[in-house]
């Protein structure tokens, strides 16, 4: 079974709690693995929590775009933000890596990104935002039995 | 779920219990307090209790690192105890498990401290 689903919410940073619940309630019907889970989870915090922190610097009138595609075994989810953009994608994904020491950020978000997921695909323009692309084929979810 | 941490002074071992999902939300909320608290009572060492922490994600990791490397100035030490499979792995990954003492148990930690009991 394919399915698709869009939404966007507000920039406020109660909206990563909310945004991991939507990506737990979109795959529950494959029977993920908790493992499977909590790796979706964990990179939905990261690109929504960049998008607040990074894209829109803290501002909460903003809106935060979310997009989630099952697709013959492969979810795809891509998060997107109309906030300032990275001016370095290469350096942004370095591990440990941050614009932010101050704030305690570990610069680990890339790095998890790409640890769980099979595919991260980021793409920023200068004040126009940031989109990240990520996709990861479940194991759990048989081809043709849903 | 959200986010609660329960906290004992033990001499100047503070036992933090967590609970819940850290996320950069939940971070942001505890972060100026716990600072304040480890100030006022003279803190040299954190015992984490991660037992009941269902999520967690890079902005826990920073918060730790935070205050490891305060503890690291006053050379304390941080001590993580009761942790999960899906946290594990995030350490793992960045590298926290090279500077933190590890142990199973809440008990085998603070005695590694010397405050059990």
């Amino acid at each position: 079974m394919n399915n698709h689903a869009a939404f966007k919410f507000r920039s406020i940073s109660d909206n990563e709690a909310f945004a991991r619940m939507v990506v737990a309630s979109f795959v529950a019907s494959y029977d993920p693995t908790i493992g499977e889970l909590t790796d979706l989870k964990t990179v939905v915090s990261e690109a929504v929590t960049n998008a607040i922190i990074h894209g829109y610097e803290g501002r909460d009138d903003q809106w935060v775009y979310m997009t989630l595609t099952m697709e013959d075994n492969v979810l795809s989810i891509e998060v997107k933000d109309e906030g300032l953009g990275m001016s370095n994608i290469e350096e942004a994904r370095q591990p440990l890596f941050t614009t932010k020491p101050e704030m305690e950020r570990s610069g680990m978000g890339f790095t998890i990104m790409e640890h769980f997921m099979d595919s991260v695909d980021v793409s920023s323009v200068h004040s126009q935002g940031t989109t990240i692309r990520m996709s990861k084929h479940l194991a759990s979810v048989q081809a043709g039995c849903h | 779920m959200a986010f609660t941490v329960q906290a004992e002074i033990k001499k100047d071992v503070l036992l933090l219990r967590m609970q819940g999902e850290l996320d950069h939300h939940a971070t942001e909320k505890i972060r100026g307090e716990l600072i304040e608290l480890m100030e006022e009572q003279n803190i040299k060492h954190i015992v984490l209790n991660l037992a009941k922490l269902d999520f967690m994600d890079s902005s826990g990791l920073g918060l730790m690192l935070g205050r490891y490397k305060h503890l690291q100035k006053k050379e304390g030490s941080m001590v993580i105890c009761a942790i999960s499979k899906p946290v594990k792995r995030l350490f793992e990954m960045s590298g926290l498990f090279r500077i933190m003492v590890i142990e199973p148990s809440e008990d085998q930690a603070l005695m590694r401290l010397g405050v059990a009991g």
